[in-house]
């Protein structure tokens, strides 16, 4: 069983992002189980999402304590938040971030890879300057760095899962793809 | 079709599949994205269906009583407050023998103001006269509806499904969603006894003196007694057209064990993994899911449990006073038997917290180390 954990801030598409990486696991015929926190939202404040993956049905029902690997949408919330809490050692961290891996040194014993999500989304017309949506680009560099599921299952998924900018969306995924440091 | 959806949704497709004519709900956490997937749906003309927009959940079941007595199939969801809310009502559905299906998501009653799962809401409501079930996945939440639509056709009572607040309402997981002439071939149009009928003017729930009363509630009860064979029935038909099936309980784990599991809801299916893991260790143990709460399905659990010392049963909700609902029932089914194992009831999860395979172990293991529990609540994960 692989345990991934989203941290962003309500709004960003945490949610969106685990139910989207959810579809593309199950295009590869994988179990899926994608949740959010149990809670309430507040836009801007801190929010996390859940994803399982296994060959076979998943019978577990409880909270994701010890994830395999992290995604993070807002750099801001590593000050913020323990984003590693729990997290098992050498799992993967993932940042959306424009500056190298090494600037997250902090974070010691986990493997680190960073991506400028939102200079994607904003090249590519997703959301705004001010308030861009990275989460469907931070899905492909999580491909790449993981290997655990093809780029294509995450544009497929994007299509089917992503109300609109259906193409820019998947475009971003597969950009981020190519450009994420590690 | 197989798609990844939470259990709201797999409600909503429940509804669209089963052809109901008239929704009425109120909103709440967290029942309403079902409210919001169906709304969203007859408001755009893809869903053929009269949305009765109310002012509370006392009114959406007020609403549904008229258009079922009209002689429609209907449909509401609520959770929690909302439920207890349209207690008088649910007295009144089933009383006028109205196979109305409500879901309610298990959410606890405040205070303190709690949003999460917990199943006193429903169990609360376990004198109304409603047939109960109760789901472990989102696919067992789907085809439920379907079945609860021909159960209480069947007997003309209204059944609950109940499913657990975020654990599966929230959750998104592989459901197979049957094709609308799949669910046709199921299940046929609503044909109402006694519609209503301008050009045949009846009296419907009139004021009936003691020499009536008595009889009117026997006949509910026998429509009550009736649920165990109409239900296998339909859950029988239901496996030959679509594979799966239910039953009023599930026996999981070794064949002959000294020592029973009982639970229901999700915790059943995070219990199958501790089962299996403690059979592996060599444990005679084996596991019972309740599904089907109201009536409660006494018969079908002394069918399964020769031979057993000790059942441990976990309860999420509290009828304070007495404990864990569930354990209460239990006990009172096995008191007539020659052959009665001892009960140790758990109480656990409360209001949303996690019950996870470390507490349900830790409740297996109490069970196997005292030959009688230490009264008749035994709190589980309680922070003391």
């Amino acid at each position: 069983m692989i345990e991934i954990r989203f941290h962003g801030r309500g709004g960003q598409g945490a949610v969106v992002a685990s139910k989207v990486l959810a579809v593309a696991f199950f295009h590869e015929g994988l179990y899926v189980q994608s949740f959010p926190a149990f809670g309430v939202e507040r836009r801007g404040a801190p929010v996390m999402a859940f994803l399982r993956v296994d060959p076979e049905p998943i019978q577990l029902r409880v909270n994701i304590y010890e994830p395999d690997h992290i995604i993070v949408l807002d750099p801001t919330l590593i000050a913020a938040v323990d984003v590693t809490s729990g997290l098992k050692p050498n799992g993967w961290v993932l940042i959306n971030s424009a500056h190298p891996p090494k600037t997250f040194q902090t974070l010691k014993g986990y493997r680190i890879a960073t991506i400028d999500a939102t200079s994607i989304a904003i090249r590519n017309g997703l959301g705004s300057r001010t308030n861009p949506i990275v989460n469907t680009a931070i899905l492909g560099a999580f491909s790449k760095v993981s290997g655990l599921v093809g780029v294509d299952s995450i544009a497929l998924s994007i299509r089917e899962e992503v109300p609109g900018k259906k193409n820019e969306n998947a475009k971003a995924a597969r950009e981020a793809y190519n450009e994420v440091k590690y | 079709m197989r798609r990844v959806i939470t259990g709201n949704q797999a409600v909503a497709y429940g509804v669209i599949l089963s052809r109901v004519d008239v929704v009425s709900a109120y909103p709440i956490t967290p029942q309403t994205t079902i409210v919001e997937e169906l709304s969203e749906l007859i408001a755009s003309g893809r869903l053929k269906t009269r949305f009765l927009k109310v002012e509370s959940e006392h009114s959406a079941m007020a609403a549904l009583i008229g258009a079922s007595t009209g002689g429609v199939r209907t449909f509401t969801a609520t959770s929690s407050h909302g439920l207890a809310y349209m207690h008088e009502m649910l007295h009144w559905a089933s009383g006028a023998r109205l196979p109305i299906v409500l879901v309610n998501v298990n959410r606890a009653i405040g205070p303190p103001w709690n949003i999460w799962g917990d199943q006193s809401d429903s169990v609360s409501q376990r004198d109304t006269g409603w047939i109960q079930l109760y789901c472990e996945n989102n696919q067992e939440v789907l085809d439920t509806i379907l079945q609860a639509y021909l159960i209480a056709e069947t007997v003309r009572l209204p059944v609950m499904v109940v499913l657990d607040a975020f654990v599966l309402s929230h959750t998104a997981e592989p459901v197979e969603i049957p094709s609308i002439e799949e669910a046709d071939s199921l299940l046929p149009p609503f044909c109402p006894d006694y519609p209503i009928d301008t050009q045949e003017p009846r009296s419907y729930s009139v004021i009936t003196t003691p020499d009536y009363f008595l009889e009117f509630r026997y006949k509910v009860q026998k429509a009550m007694e009736e649920v165990p064979e109409v239900a296998k029935k339909v859950d029988d038909e239901f496996r030959s057209r679509f594979g799966r099936s239910y039953g009023a309980i599930e026996r999981y784990g070794k064949k002959e064990a000294e020592l029973l599991l009982m639970t229901s809801g999700t915790v059943t299916s995070t219990s199958r993994i501790v089962i299996k893991k403690l059979m592996e260790k060599g444990l005679s143990v084996a596991g019972i899911k309740i599904k089907r709460f109201r009536p409660f399905p006494s018969e079908e659990i002394c069918e399964v449990i020769q031979g057993a010392k000790k059942i441990a049963v976990i309860d999420r909700n509290l009828s304070a006073g007495v404990g864990g609902i569930f354990a209460q029932e239990l006990r009172a089914s096995l008191y007539s038997r020659e052959e009665r194992p001892q009960v140790f009831g758990f109480v656990s999860g409360l209001g949303g917290r996690d019950i996870t395979p470390a507490l349900i172990e830790e409740a297996v293991q109490y069970t196997v180390e005292h030959p009688q529990p230490e009264g008749d609540i035994l709190w589980l994960g309680l922070k003391k």
